[in-house]
Parts: structure tokens; C-alpha cells; sequence
């Protein structure tokens, strides 16, 4: 049965007198070899590997193809402990191997170019893909049109590290090479950005390094934001395990940037300050990962509005965006939200094809953070939907760890961190 | 899987001939809720690392635990945190789910 069939096919089914019957479904799969709906997901990293993987886990019946560039994808979260020498970054990379085996068809290339009228798809080889559903995960890009003094090139010299992979060693070999008593600077981007408590975790972790092995180096945070994430909790860490190390500067009070000098390795500060460093991670401000802005899905912001219940783009029908490319109402920019978004997208999509009713979406998040390899912290919540208020926190779900809590709380919430890890990305891609 | 799988069969004209069999999946709000778990306890409550594992475990233990978790009476890192965004009802379904897993 092509589409329109099982479309019309069910619209037959709400209208005429019908029988249910129930046996074993996988007879009935068995004796299906009609095609059935195709759903093409661009970008296979934790939205849509996840999403990928439960679209086919509701209903094997689809014809799901995962496009992603890379074999094996790189994971950010813990790329923070490849930069601290606890990780190395072939344990936090992941094949495709088990969504094949679950019958995806994984293409390894680049999607050039969307055609949302003609609901076709282009890839790098040139080749075209048909589709009644699209999911787009592709992350971020970053606005170096917005950033005095550097473009994108430059980050061979000065590394984000914002993306994984080359760009985690990159730093990491910058760091070893880093004398004792040098200074290490880190300039996180304004909101929204992906993973708020990331640079935090990043500076804790290098910290963590530092202290091990070159003791009299310091660490200068220059912020373009007032507050971040679990700031108490961070800081009060900071200030236990790495005391006098740390200088956060916050936007107002000099964080802010006005140009970076890469040929010197030289930061000006909109307030006329000078901060020469051996090593700057400068974090980019972002936006909606490339394809979304050649498909035109982008708001005047850089990011792309979405029905939040079904993540459906509000610009072109039939194309979903999920994680952190799409505007999801209280949910940051993460890997477990990108997962969580994943789900009920796949549901949404699944009972859209079979015209069901589609389950009241539920969503999560919660973003581990090591302060050291034992120390760890957490930001929690549970969020559902409203048509007035898009996705909202459940009020008294969720919040951070305890200030107050003992070494073996925090070295608990560090052991959970890993399990946590370790669950994600094999309900992702395993 | 926890999906209401209906298998119809449709009845063209006023002949009993079988024209067409399809499958309408239709996901529960069990399975929702419960998916939304898995990202750390691991698909289906399977958890391969440190955070407990919770497939396969009783109905009535998942309940108790939960309800534990919210009223502070079982203390916990985070679980307090996320049980207290569901309600009785919610509960009593993400425990079935697990339970058949
Ligand atoms: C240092 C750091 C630490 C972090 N720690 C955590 C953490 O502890 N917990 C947490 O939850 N999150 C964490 N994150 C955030 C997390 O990495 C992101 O939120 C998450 O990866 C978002 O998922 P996504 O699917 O939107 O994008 P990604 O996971 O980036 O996947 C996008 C994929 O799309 C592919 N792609 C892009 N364009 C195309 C195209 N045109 N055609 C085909 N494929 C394409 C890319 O190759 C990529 O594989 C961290 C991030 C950083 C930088
Ligand atoms: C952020 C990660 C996280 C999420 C999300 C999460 N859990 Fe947990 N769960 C834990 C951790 C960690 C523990 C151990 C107790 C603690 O310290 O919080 C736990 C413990 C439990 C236990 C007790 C297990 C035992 O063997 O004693 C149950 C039951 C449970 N969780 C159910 C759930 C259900 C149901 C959901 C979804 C509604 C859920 N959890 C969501 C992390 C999580």
C-alpha cells in the first residue's frame, strides 16, 4: 500500500463499519510487503539516532532512513572528561551497527538541499529521496558573521570544542602542551546556546587537570551572560576543590567581547580590556545547524519554530525539527532533551500516518555536571504541553542538587552522571 | 512493546470477502510516559550502568518507590525530583509498563 492508500485506507476504516480482531502481529508484518510510509531523519546524533530508533520500535511496519555524514558519531557530553585525560574520545564515540540490524537504512552523506513542496530531499552524491515524512536533528552552526575579528578557519588556532570530535583533541592537545602557570581562558557564548551548564563543567574538569599537573595555572572564565547554570552549586565546588584558581568575569563587568586577536592570542573586552592567554576556548554565539537555514525553516533568530507538541515545523508541513535547532519552550539545548524530543516526535509521527490518537506528550531533561571525577551535580525536570504555554515545567518536578550535601552525595550524583551517560547513549544508539 | 496494535479488517460492500488488512498502531499514554524514563534507567528500564535497572520489576514496587521518592520517605539523588511530575495516575501506568518488560 503506498501512502496515499494507507491514508485513504484508514480515513475507509473511521467511516465504514469495522471488526477487530487480534492475533499475532508479527504474522501480520510477515505478510505485509507493501510499502509503507517513508520518514527520512537528517542528522543522526542524539535526536535523531533516538528518534530513528523508537519511530522503528512503534512501528517496524516504516520505512525509516537515517542520513548522517560520519560512520561513527562523537559525542559532546563526557567530551569534557577527554579534555581532562579521564576519557579518551573512542569511548564516547557510537556506529550505526544497531539501528541496521533493527532494519534502518543508514545512508553515510550530507543532505545539500530540501525540496518541501516536492517533499524530496537532496543528497551530496546528488542523489534524491522521496518522503512523506521529514525529521531534521542537526544540531548547531555557529554566527561567526557575528564575531569580530575571527571566522570559522580560525578555530584551528582558537578550538570551540562546541562540536565533538577533532576539535575535543584539538584543545586537549593544546592543554598538554600548555606550561605550568599559564593561563587558560574560556569565553562561553550568550543564551540560547547548546548546554548550559557546559562550559562550567568544561572549566571544572580542566581545572581537575591543572591541578594534577601544572598547579600554578589559572583559569579566566569571560562571560557574556550575568548568571548561568547551577551557579551556586558550581561555584561553591570551585571554591572547595579548586580554591583560587578560578576568576569568573560576568558580561557586565568586563566578560563581554569585542574582538579576538587570533594572531596573538589576545582578547579585547567591550570595556577596553586586554587578556592574553596560551590557550583561549572560545565559544561561539549559535544557531540552527546549516541545513535548517538552506531548507528555510529558521526564524529571524537563527532557530526554528516548531508545534511543540508534535515538533512540526510551523513553516513547512511534513518536516519536524527536534533538538537543539528547534524552539522547545522550557527545555534547553541538551542531549537528553534532544532524546526525550526524539520520542515524542516518533510517536507524533506514527500516529499522524496511522491517523491514532497521538498520547499527551511527556518530556524530560536532566543535566549531569562533574565538578571533579567524584563530585557531581545535577539540574532536573519534567515538562509537558499546553496549547498556551507550549512546553512548560510540571510545577514541583525537577530543580538542582542540594546546596547542602555531603562529599558522598556529590560522589553519588558523579556515579549517576556516568550511568546516566551510559543509558543515554545506548537508548540512543544501541 | 506497549502498543495497542488493532488489527482490522474491513468489510467492502455487503459481501463477507476480506478486501484489505491493515495495522493502525496506536501508542498508549503508558508507553509516553514511561519512554520518557529511559533515558536513564535505559530503554525499557534495561539500564546498563549504574542507575538501577527497573524492567521486570513489580507493579506495586515501582508505585511504592515513586510515591517513597516524592514524599521524601526513600531519600534519593534525583528520583525525588522527577517522581514529583506525575501524578497517582500516571504512576499506576508507567508501573504496569515496566512491570511487562
Ligand atoms: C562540551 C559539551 C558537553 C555537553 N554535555 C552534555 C551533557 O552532559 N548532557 C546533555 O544532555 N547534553 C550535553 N551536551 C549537549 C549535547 O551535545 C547536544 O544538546 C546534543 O548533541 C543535541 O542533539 P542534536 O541531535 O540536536 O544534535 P547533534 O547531537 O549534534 O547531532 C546532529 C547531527 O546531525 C548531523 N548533520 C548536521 N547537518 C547535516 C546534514 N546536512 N545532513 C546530514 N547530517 C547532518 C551531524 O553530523 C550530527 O551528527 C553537551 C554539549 C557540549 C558541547
Ligand atoms: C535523571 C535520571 C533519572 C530519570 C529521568 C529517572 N530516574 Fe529513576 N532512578 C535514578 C537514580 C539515580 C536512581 C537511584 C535513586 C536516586 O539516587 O535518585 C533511581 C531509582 C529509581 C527506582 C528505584 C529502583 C530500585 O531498584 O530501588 C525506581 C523504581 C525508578 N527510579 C523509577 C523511575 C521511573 C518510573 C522514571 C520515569 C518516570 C525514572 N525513574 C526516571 C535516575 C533517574
Amino acid at each position: 500500500m503506498n501512502t496515499y492508500d494507507r491514508r485513504r485506507f484508514i480515513k475507509l476504516l473511521g467511516g465504514s463499519g469495522m471488526m477487530l480482531a487480534s492475533f499475532n502481529p508479527l504474522t501480520v508484518f510477515a505478510q505485509s510487503n507493501n510499502p509503507s510510509a517513508r520518514v527520512i531523519i537528517v542528522g543522526g546524533g542524539f535526536g535523531g539516532a533516538t528518534c530513528a530508533k523508537y519511530l522503528n520500535m512503534f512501528d517496524p511496519g516504516l520505512s525509516v532512513t537515517l542520513i548522517e555524514p560520519s560512520k561513527r558519531f562523537t559525542s559532546c557530553p563526557f567530551s569534557n572528561a577527554v579534555l581532562s585525560g579521564m576519557r579518551d574520545l573512542d569511548s564516547i564515540s557510537y556506529g550505526y551497527h544497531a539501528h541496521v540490524k533493527r532494519g534502518i537504512n543508514v545512508v553515510h552523506d550530507k543532505v545539500t538541499q530540501i525540496d518541501a513542496a516536492a517533499k524530496k530531499i537532496t543528497l551530496g552524491n546528488g542523489e534524491k529521496l522521496s518522503y512523506d515524512r521529514l525529521v531534521l536533528s542537526p544540531g548547531i552552526d555557529f554566527r561567526w558573521e557575528d564575531v569580530e575579528g575571527m571566522n570559522a578557519s580560525d578555530m584551528e588556532l582558537i578550538p570551540h570544542a562546541w562540536q565533538g570530535g577533532p576539535q575535543t583533541t584539538l584543545l586537549r592537545d593544546q592543554l598538554v602542551a600548555m606550561k605550568d602557570g599559564g593561563t587558560f581562558i574560556i569565553a562561553p557564548p550568550e543564551n540560547p546556546f547548546r548546554c548550559p551548564p557546559g562550559p562550567y563543567e568544561r572549566v571544572s574538569l580542566i581545572a581537575h587537570y591543572l591541578q594534577q599537573h601544572k598547579p600554578n595555572s589559572k583559569i579566566l572564565i569571560l562571560d557574556a551572560k550575568e548568571k548561568f547554570s547551577k551557579q551556586p552549586l558550581f561555584m561553591q565546588g570551585w571554591e572547595k576543590l579548586y580554591p583560587g584558581m578560578i576568576e569568573w568575569v560576568s558580561g557586565d563587568t568586563g566578560g563581554r567581547i569585542d574582538h579576538v586577536d587570533v594572531k596573538n592570542k589576545t582578547i579585547h573586552s567591550e570595556s577596553g580590556d586586554k587578556h592574553q592567554a596560551e590557550v583561549i576556548n572560545f565559544i561561539p554565539p549559535q544557531k540552527a545547524g546549516l541545513i535548517a537555514h538552506t531548507a528555510g525553516l529558521t526564524n529571524s533568530d537563527g532557530w526554528c519554530p516548531v508545534n511543540q507538541r508534535t515538533f512540526e515545523s510551523e513553516v513547512h508541513s511534513d518536516i519536524h525539527v527536534i533538538g537543539d535547532a528547534s524552539i522547545a519552550g522550557k527545555m534547553p539545548k541538551s542531549g537528553f532533551a534532544a532524546n526525550s524530543q526524539g520520542k515524542v516526535c516518533a510517536a507524533a509521527i506514527v500516529s499522524a500516518v496511522h491517523g491514532t490518537k497521538m498520547p499527551e506528550p511527556s518530556y524530560v531533561n536532566t543535566c549531569y555536571s562533574l565538578v571533579s571525577p567524584d563530585y557531581g551535580i545535577s539540574v532536573a525536570a519534567v515538562y509537558r504541553f499546553s496549547d498556551d504555554k507550549g512546553i512548560y515545567k510540571v510545577e514541583g518536578s525537577g530543580g538542582v542538587s542540594p546546596k547542602e550535601a555531603d562529599a558522598n552525595f556529590r560522589k553519588q550524583e558523579a556515579r549517576y552522571a556516568k550511568g546516566w551517560y551510559d543509558s543515554i547513549t545506548s537508548d540512543s544508539f544501541g | 512493546m506497549h502498543i495497542k496494535i488493532t488489527a482490522t479488517i474491513l468489510l467492502f460492500f455487503s459481501s463477507l470477502v476480506v478486501s484489505a488488512t491493515g495495522l493502525a498502531v496506536e501508542i498508549s499514554q503508558a508507553a509516553m510516559l514511561a519512554n520518557s524514563c529511559a533515558g536513564c534507567h535505559g530503554t525499557y528500564g534495561k539500564s546498563p550502568g549504574a542507575i538501577p535497572a527497573i524492567n521486570g520489576k513489580s507493579a506495586s514496587f515501582i508505585v511504592e518507590s515513586l510515591k517513597d521518592f516524592q514524599s521524601g520517605a526513600r531519600p534519593s539523588t534525583v528520583m525525588g525530583r522527577h517522581a514529583n511530575g506525575y501524578s497517582d495516575q500516571e504512576i499506576q501506568l508507567i508501573a504496569e509498563f515496566f512491570s511487562k518488560h
